[in-house]
């Protein structure tokens, strides 16, 4: 038997009424290990305008790259402090904020390993279905061999990492452009 | 190294375009560049997990959150979830949010002239049980303006977040009501080409769960993305 998945439809301008409970901004809590880092940007449409009304959710692994799942079977340890799921709300300017760890390395399907990312769900009134993307961060060797990177045309790579702050350190900025000069590199990850 | 089996890939049709001009919002929202197909990794068939624990048992009776009744008509919104091959998707959470009766959500940015109700405030969650099944309680949303184009009026909808076992299966999606004129002029629910696929999103009136002098219950059916058959080497 096979059903067809039902049909995805627009958050709308006003969900969150409905998704503020389980705002994660801060996804670090106690006894955490791992590098501490912000991340900070702005949703723009492709006129540059900030989208007000955009929500933002990230889905990463722990520091010694484990997910908080059942499917991860690695033999790596799991932190109680660290489950890796985060939502925020862009705010009237289109910013956007949340502060976590730099994930560990996970299995890529070459057999290799994949370079730390966080995979982020973007959707907004707009968006009838949301876009899936990554953030991978600043000098990291093994970016340059990552499955996911090598899948995107070398010039549009950059969308995808998050750039250091001048003075500031430990916060990353990494803005999601929905259209236009810069557009971020959006996946094709099914629904 | 364990074998990754990854969702499958909606059947063409039968979900939105990203780009649809009928729907304005989306012209200078939708990317212009082709996605990138991500083959399914660790990081898209794991996910965020929400178990009982994380729910306030309370927040799936939408008509109890204030000391009095919210104004309009109750109603009970029960269905299942599941996946393509039909097996349930348990323990998942799902999240809820609507208009009032008049039309009217509780946001600073809605600005449409109809009356906000004391008593509702039109947002609620559950989790699935064991068979997939979830239940709510609340009042049928109104319609209400909105500045698409000229005349333009959402038929009633009720928004619906899922989240499902992994990354991947992650959908929102909203619930319209059987019989409501304004639905075939609606863009949103427009979008998607396979006329099937969009008129699943239309909840079916249900006697089974319709509770003598109470409320009409109204029966609403979710698919997530089913697994694929065959593993991927990692």
């Amino acid at each position: 038997m096979s059903l067809w998945a039902s049909t995805s439809q627009t958050i709308g301008p006003f969900f969150s009424i409905g998704l503020t409970r389980i705002k994660q901004d801060n996804l670090v809590g106690e006894g955490v290990s791992g590098e501490r880092v912000t991340i900070e940007g702005r949703m723009l449409d492709g006129d540059g305008k900030p989208v007000p009304d955009g929500l933002v959710e990230t889905w990463q692994a722990n520091a010694h790259g484990k997910y908080a799942h059942p499917e991860d079977d690695q033999d790596k340890s799991l932190e109680a402090g660290f489950k890796g799921y985060g939502r925020v709300m862009t705010d009237d300017q289109g910013k956007f904020q949340f502060a976590t760890i730099k994930p560990g390395s996970v299995p890529a399907p070459d057999g290799k390993t994949q370079a730390p990312h966080i995979a982020v769900s973007v959707f907004a009134r707009g968006l009838e279905r949301r876009l899936v993307t990554r953030i991978y961060f600043p000098d990291e060797p093994s970016n340059s061999s990552d499955f996911a990177l090598n899948l995107v045309e070398p010039e549009r790579r950059e969308t995808l990492i998050a750039r250091k702050v001048a003075d500031q350190s430990g916060v990353l900025e990494w803005n999601i452009i929905l259209q236009g000069s810069g557009e971020t590199v959006f996946f094709d990850c099914g629904l | 190294m364990a074998k990754i089996v990854g969702y499958r890939r909606p059947y063409i049709g039968t979900q939105p375009n990203h780009l649809h001009p009928s729907y304005v919002s989306s012209i200078k929202r939708a990317p212009s560049k082709p996605l990138i197909y991500l083959p399914h990794t660790l990081s898209e068939i794991t996910g965020p997990l929400f178990d009982e624990e994380s729910v306030d048992v309370k927040a799936s009776d939408l008509t109890k959150q204030h000391s009095g009744q919210p104004l309009g008509e109750r109603i009970v919104v029960s269905g299942r979830v599941i996946d393509e091959d039909g097996r349930p998707v348990r323990e998942t959470l799902i999240e809820i949010w609507q208009a009032n009766a008049a039309g009217r959500y509780l946001h600073k940015r809605d600005q449409h002239d109809a009356p906000l109700d004391p008593n509702f405030t039109g947002c609620g969650h559950t989790v699935t049980d064991s068979e997939g099944r979830y239940r709510f309680v609340t009042i049928r949303p109104g319609e209400y303006p909105w500045g698409n184009h000229h005349n333009a009026w959402r038929p009633a909808h009720i928004h619906f977040s899922l989240f499902g076992p992994a990354f991947a299966t992650r959908l929102i999606t909203q619930m319209f009501f059987p019989g409501d004129p304004l639905i075939p002029f609606d863009p949103i629910f427009n979008c998607t080409a396979d006329e099937k696929a969009r008129n699943r999103l239309i909840s079916v009136f249900d006697w089974e769960t319709t509770i003598p002098s109470q409320a009409l219950g109204y029966r609403f059916d979710i698919v997530l993305s089913g697994r694929e058959a065959t593993p991927m080497e990692i």
